[in-house]
């Protein structure tokens, strides 16, 4: 019978493989694959083009180009009917840009009488030297006759040329560096008298209407403030709050409210937040603007959703087991959450406030309308004081027609991700050394 | 006496009460009887005693001395000048402020005060008058002696609380109790900062939005086709400007939808990757990098449309277009691209939640009867999680409708109706940051438009994100 049946079913008739569209169905597998990866690639390629782009913008504006040069404080030349005795304003209006211009030019070996070279000396040093070198004399008013080496920062326009963005070979009427400069520059820098380097002034100088002498000092401060108002507001309001909703509370309407309005809050755009801010704190409380404390106020309001949300399920994943055994100890209902609940969900506490306040930092928008785009040369002394901050000054930079603003704009934004990096890289880590698997 | 300086006496105040109630309790011996507390929360009860009223008191206090100080000198500069003066009493008082520096009793005229005040580095408004030198002076002697009383009455209240409080111990009382039931209220009044703040958002924007449709009716405003706040003519009546709603909106959905479209098939691309393909390794490197672009704020993606994607296409257009750049620097492209990267990490996040919440036998039944992965993602997997992808659509379209740093660098500022993407358009959030940054007067329609549009804002994105969570909660629940 099987012999039959075998010979009946010849192989040749057997009907050929039912196309079921395999080779397609694989091949659109290949496709889907490499859409993923297409997804992935692009994102990460942004990231990459956008950091190497700000970085290559950026980092030039760590180096800064000073001259060092011997300067003479000539007393006929500051004060030439000798009446600083009598009347010391004399030291601070006197001519110091012709001081630092004859230094220049004695270095150079220019003949001081040579009016269109010296002409063309301007523009080499920044006007910075001027204030530089009345701030000295004032200080020690015994410098006077004396010749004392001073550093100066070269202008804008030599730091660019000197750091090689400015195209030499465009016409010389159409670029800011002429020819004669770019070939003091040279011979300065043979000698070794025009030196790059490291900028301490990005970190320290205020707002500047002159690039080589503004910096991020007071925008720091100003940062420093707000951070510290919104560790202080957010993490203690946050962390009671949370406390009360996710330990206390009873079921009810109130507790029903406020949990879908602090899920709401979180997603109100940052810029209502600063419409708040306008209207209540200083329209209505008449609290200053431009100041850190409104805008450290404002940035805890819009942190506080952020450190809630990480608090609660921070004190979620602790297990009820502790609870249990603390309250069957004899503990109350308070004593048990601050012995021992709050303190096995700290490590998740801080990292979501890290992460809130790097968010904070970050954070531009409100701070625009409260104020903080504000030309602000002195650092604040307190929280109530005129301050920028970080995000901010790189925003007014941006605006700035100069060139060499771009760079310390870049800059300013390096300074920023390296401040954010550390402080994720803190709540990695935070996360990571503590975290308890329960 | 400052009320600073009387809180921090109130303060030193109440820490003695902490030590002399924790000592006494220590002291106090019951016989037999345990005491009910431990000596700790009958220092804090004392110490709460001392400090909760005096506090108030003092808070209380320096709210109506100001206010009494404040309608005494207006009440005197009215005398003065015979008419209502705001602004003359808001002098007086920076003058009384100033003042307040000098050691010695100011002299009689301006010509003598400023040349003092200028040595402390101290400048008034030019149109400072002699005659506000002696209100100054009386509102600076008011300020003092209501400073001295108030802070007095402080000092008293604090230390009849703290004998109260010490007088209290005894080995019956219930201070764990009393002071557990503050703390409870303080956490309580601490959760209700988020109600407080909506409010706070919905009352202040209201206000500002009822006094500008005092001006412009709410019609032209909703359906106004033309935005021109005309900033020059503020406050001179007659041309008023127009502020219409439609141009600025149509941008903001516009660039929104742009982004949507870079954002979304590629953040979801990504999550099913991810999900689905990728290796335990690749997805432990790739993720925290797709986390970091997330971290990134919004104003660095901002310049970096501004200073290099923007320029770049601008000159690839040309190059293309032979000379002519038919992008813009600034244009719905430019920023909705990057307002897409920035919101790949939002979409890829949400809906790697919601993929991998898919139950597992789903995904084993589609891969056993055959189904290729790509397969099982696309008919079974996504149409499982379509509600919770639509949800997490909303929420990040909310996110980019209320993005304000991109758009306010890359979008542009003309309020243009137009539906070529390469070229500029304006949104809701870029003019609120327009009205309302430089000098502003507080009543004119040309700032309190800001507050209109960001109650629209408000609404708007309050809408998607209730809507979102709905869907998000109720897919949620599906597979639970």
């Amino acid at each position: 019978m099987t012999d039959i049946a075998a010979t009946a079913l010849p192989v040749a008739s057997r009907p050929s493989r039912r196309d079921i569209g395999l080779k397609k169905r694989y091949a659109a597998e290949a496709r889907f694959r490499m859409y993923g990866i297409a997804a992935i690639t692009f994102g990460l390629m942004f990231l990459a083009i956008m950091l190497g782009s700000i970085v290559s913008k950026g980092y030039t504006a760590f180096w800064q180009t000073t001259i060092t040069l011997p300067v003479t404080f000539d007393p006929a030349l500051i004060d030439p009917q000798d009446k600083r005795a009598s009347d010391p304003s004399v030291l601070v209006k006197a001519n110091y840009d012709k001081i630092a211009q004859q230094a220049l030019a004695a270095k150079l070996g220019i003949n001081p009488g040579d009016k269109s070279m010296m002409a063309r000396l301007k523009g080499i040093l920044s006007d910075s030297g001027r204030i530089q070198l009345r701030d000295m004399l004032v200080a020690d008013p015994s410098l006077m006759g004396r010749t004392v080496e001073v550093s100066i920062l070269a202008s804008a326009n030599m730091d660019s040329a000197f750091k090689g963005q400015i195209d030499l070979s465009v016409p010389e009427a159409r670029r800011k560096v002429k020819d004669q400069q770019v070939t003091w520059m040279n011979q300065l820098a043979a000698e070794g008298v025009l030196t790059k380097q490291f900028n301490t002034g990005l970190f320290t100088f205020g707002a500047s209407s002159r690039p080589e002498t503004s910096g991020l000092g007071v925008a720091i401060a100003g940062s420093l403030y707000m951070m510290g108002i919104v560790l202080v507001l957010a993490l203690l309001i946050g962390v009671a709050a949370s406390i009360y909703l996710e330990e206390f509370a009873a079921k009810s309407r109130l507790t029903d409210l406020i949990e879908v309005n602090i899920n709401n809050l979180a997603a109100v755009p940052s810029i209502v937040f600063g419409l708040l801010g306008l209207a209540v704190f200083i329209n209505f409380l008449g609290m200053p603007r431009s100041a850190a404390v409104v805008g450290g106020i404002t940035l805890s309001l819009m942190t506080l959703p952020t450190i809630i949300i990480a608090t609660r399920a921070a004190l979620a994943a602790v297990p009820p087991s502790i609870r249990q055994a603390a309250l069957g100890l004899g503990a109350s209902r308070m004593q048990m959450v601050f012995h021992h609940v709050l303190p096995l969900a700290m490590p998740g506490i801080l990292t979501g406030t890290i992460i809130g306040l790097a968010r904070a930092l970050g954070e531009t928008a409100p701070l625009l309308l409260i104020g903080m785009v504000a030309f602000v040369a002195d650092y604040p002394a307190t929280p109530l004081d005129p301050a920028t901050a970080l995000p901010v000054q790189i925003y007014m930079w941006a605006n700035e027609a100069e060139r060499a603003f771009v760079e310390r704009m870049s800059g300013a934004i390096i300074i920023l991700l390296v401040f954010l990096m550390a402080m994720n890289l803190t709540a990695i880590l935070l996360r990571r050394k503590f975290e308890r698997r329960w | 006496m400052s009320p600073y300086i009387a809180f921090a006496l109130v303060i030193a105040v109440g820490l003695l009460a902490c030590f002399a109630g924790a000592f006494r309790a220590r002291a106090v011996d019951g016989g037999s009887i345990k005491a009910h507390s431990r000596p700790q929360y009958h220092g804090a009860w004392a110490m709460l005693l001392a400090l909760l009223p005096a506090t108030a008191f003092l808070i209380v206090w320096s709210i109506g001395s100001n206010a009494f100080i404040d309608k005494h000198v207006e009440q005197a500069v009215v005398n003065h000048s015979g008419e209502s003066a705001r602004i003359d009493s808001m002098m007086v008082k920076s003058l009384a402020r100033a003042v307040r520096v000098l050691d010695k009793a100011p002299p009689a005229t301006m010509a003598e005060l400023s040349p003092l005040l200028a040595q402390k580095n101290i400048t008034l408004a030019p149109n400072t008058v002699d005659y506000m030198i002696p209100i100054a002076v009386e509102a600076n002697s008011l300020t003092r002696q209501l400073g001295w009383t108030g802070g007095l009455i402080a000092l008293a209240i604090a230390g009849l609380g703290a004998v109260w409080g010490v007088r209290q111990v005894a080995v019956r009382q219930r201070a764990r109790d009393k002071v557990e039931r503050i703390m409870l209220g303080a956490l309580f009044s601490a959760s209700t900062i988020a109600i407080l703040t909506t409010i706070g958002i919905v009352l202040s924007m209201l206000f500002q939005t009822i006094a500008f449709f005092g001006d412009v009716s709410p019609w032209s405003f909703l359906f106004g086709t033309v935005w021109d706040p005309r900033f020059a003519a503020a406050g001179s009546g007659g041309s008023q400007g127009q502020f219409g709603l439609i141009p600025l909106l149509a941008g903001t959905l516009y660039i929104a939808f742009v982004a949507l479209l870079v954002a979304v098939p590629i953040g979801l691309m990504s999550a099913v990757y991810m999900a689905e393909y990728a290796s335990s390794r690749v997805r432990s490197l790739v993720k925290p990098a797709l986390e970091l672009l997330a971290g990134i704020p919004t104003i660095v993606y901002g310049i970096f449309a501004l200073v290099t994607l923007g320029p770049w296409l601008r000159d690839i257009s040309a190059a293309l277009a032979g000379g002519y750049p038919f992008i813009q620097a600034q244009s719905i492209l430019t920023a909705g691209l990057v307002m897409g990267v920035m919101l790949i990490p939002v979409v890829s996040s949400l809906s790697d939640d919601i993929i991998t919440a898919v139950p597992q036998a789903m995904r084993d039944g589609s891969l056993g009867l055959g189904a290729t992965r790509s397969e099982t993602v696309k008919r079974v997997i996504l149409p499982a999680a379509l509600p919770g992808i639509v949800g997490a659509v909303l929420l990040t379209a909310s996110r980019a409708i209320g993005e304000t740093m991109i758009v306010v660098l890359a979008a542009g500022v003309a309020a243009n109706l137009t539906a070529n993407p390469f070229e500029a358009m304006t949104t809701i959030t870029v003019k609120i940051v327009n009205q309302l940054t430089g000098d502003l007067e507080f009543n004119s329609p040309q700032t309190l438009v800001a507050f209109a549009l960001g109650i629209t804002l408000f609404f708007v994105t309050l809408a998607m994100n209730v809507l979102a969570l709905a869907i998000v909660r109720k897919y949620r629940e599906q597979y639970e």
